[in-house]
């Protein structure tokens, strides 16, 4: 346990040095929050009944997924591991009597991990003192604050399972591109990355909540924000833990078959 | 001890011939070409022998050194390193070697290079005294007391090259490959290394095996040497069968893989 753990702390704090472009990130998060915020506002300005959530709900949804971009965003892999099978950096990764999930997760963990506190505090600090309904709602009472705490951290670890199946789906691949776009656009869709969940029509909705990409950001955003009532809180919290159980045993297997089969490219 | 017996390993190249029109046939049909890197190969290193494993380009010296540190898993052929199979007990296997490539960097680009040694002085789990001691010994031997602080990508290849060595030794490893470890060196570094490889193997009786082209690398540091072409094993003997009076070993190696074709 602990080489993982010396491991996440290394890559933490080589998160912490990129200073310029946490800047950037925390413009471009504030830019889009407003963007997004404001796009919404039109929308519900036409008729606001016709939502299912509202106005304030949805600008802290809005304004908690800038924050914690970094947790949930499918696009941010690590393109050092995509390198490294690329090129066949990764025979010194074998050699090194260390479990190649397990170090790849912990890496994944404390990248975003260290982009996400970097960027998080200012967009949140803004987005409180942004206006009533433009900025960002306190939650209900401490239950939903407790439990948006832990599905965030939940939704966090089934984004990063779900890279690690990308990951080594490389190895079997020429390229990661293809992989990348398909996947990343598709998880973008469907984890309501693009507009909550609860917009789309309700058949939909009931298939697209029971599938891992749901488990994501979904639930903590929406827990917050109070538009899950208790008996949809237990079940997203169920399919949560499910989808991290089986996210991690299929990316484990996953690793052992890629492991047998690695051929090391580049001599 | 190492053993390898009758170790084969193939690769499936997909090959076509340069041009548009060609790139246009082979969406369609494409042709694989089965390049064998090993065919048959058989051998016996005792503890504490220095060996160099030497062969032109292609020869399948790296699959060699792959194979024997669990990266990769041969077609057939039975392979044990000190009683254990690398690739079945990977994790357990790599605790025992040390290897370098020196072609690869193994140290965090980012970072200075004591971070990336303490990293390894946890992934390896070495205890701190074994730690503190083989640092210190190694930053003596290799020169490195300049290089410590300062990040990897700011070395240059001799200098990472040094600390890569230093890297693969922290964790006392009984036996040690070291893939091609003098490239790109200037005299001095080569000459530390090579005299640093010596002292290893002397004072630790650390196993080492060595593939390189660098002829001067061959006859400073090994006493047998293993001579691989086209996958196979052609001669296995020491360094004064192979030169029989030619006082250049360059020619001599070249007229021997002239002499084998390969």
């Amino acid at each position: 346990m602990k080489k993982y753990l010396s491991f996440f702390r290394l890559r933490f704090t080589m998160g912490l040095q990129y200073r310029a472009a946490a800047l950037a990130g925390i413009v471009t998060q504030f830019t889009w929050g407003f963007m997004e915020v404001m796009m919404f506002r039109a929308f519900y300005r036409s008729d606001a009944s016709a939502f299912p959530m509202s106005f304030s709900a949805t600008a802290s949804y809005v304004w908690l997924q800038q924050a914690f971009l970094a947790f949930f965003m499918v696009w941010m892999m690590e393109n050092e591991i995509f390198d490294s099978i690329i090129n066949g950096n990764i025979a010194y990764e074998l050699c090194r009597p260390i479990n190649l999930y397990n170090m790849w997760f912990s890496r994944s963990m404390a990248t975003r991990l260290s982009r996400a506190v970097l960027r998080c505090f200012p967009v949140l600090g803004v987005a409180f003192f942004v206006p009533s309904p433009y900025g960002l709602e306190p939650p209900a009472d401490f239950f939903h604050f407790a439990l948006f705490l832990v599905t965030l951290v939940l939704g966090f670890a089934v984004t990063v399972s779900f890279c690690m199946l990308i990951y080594f789906f490389t190895f079997f691949t020429v390229s990661p591109q293809g992989l990348r776009i398909l996947f990343t656009s598709l998880v973008e869709f469907f984890a309501g990355a693009v507009i909550p969940l609860p917009f789309f029509p309700e058949n939909i909705q009931r298939i697209m909540e029971a599938l891992p990409f749901a488990a994501m950001q979904n639930v903590s955003l929406r827990i917050f924000s109070g538009s899950m009532n208790e008996v949809q809180m237990q079940k997203a919290v169920a399919l949560q833990v499910f989808w991290l159980l089986v996210l991690t045993a299929a990316g484990k297997l996953l690793c052992r078959f890629a492991e047998k089969k690695v051929t090391i490219q580049g001599g | 001890m190492i053993t390898m017996e009758h170790v084969c390993k193939s690769y499936r190249i997909a090959k076509r011939n340069a041009g548009f029109l060609e790139a246009c046939k082979a969406l369609f049909h494409r042709q694989y070409e089965t390049i064998h890197a090993l065919n048959d190969v058989s051998f016996t290193i005792r503890d504490g022998e220095m060996v160099g494993y030497i062969g032109p380009n292609g020869a399948g010296k790296s699959s060699t050194i792959k194979i024997l540190s669990g990266i990769l898993t041969p077609d057939s052929g039975t392979v044990l390193v000190d009683g254990r199979i690398p690739y079945k007990n990977r994790r357990k296997h790599v605790q025992e070697i040390g290897v370098v490539f020196g072609q690869r960097s193994q140290l965090w680009w980012d970072v200075p290079v004591m971070d990336s040694f303490e990293l390894l002085k946890d992934i390896y789990s070495i205890p701190k005294p074994l730690y503190r001691q083989n640092l210190e010994e190694l930053t003596e031997l290799l020169n490195l007391k300049e290089l410590l602080r300062s990040p990897a990508r700011q070395l240059s290849l001799g200098q990472r090259m040094r600390c890569e060595i230093a890297a693969s030794l922290l964790h006392s490893p009984r036996i040690l490959f070291l893939d091609e470890p003098t490239i790109g060196l200037d005299a001095v570094s080569k000459l530390a290394v090579r005299e640093f490889i010596l002292k290893r193997n002397k004072v630790h009786g650390t196993t080492v095996i060595l593939t390189t082209h660098d002829m001067q690398d061959i006859e400073a540091l090994s006493n047998r040497i293993i001579l691989i072409g086209k996958g196979r094993i052609l001669m296995d003997g020491t360094l004064e069968d192979i030169k029989r009076g030619n006082d250049n070993i360059d020619e001599t190696i070249a007229e021997l893989y002239r002499a084998y074709d390969i």
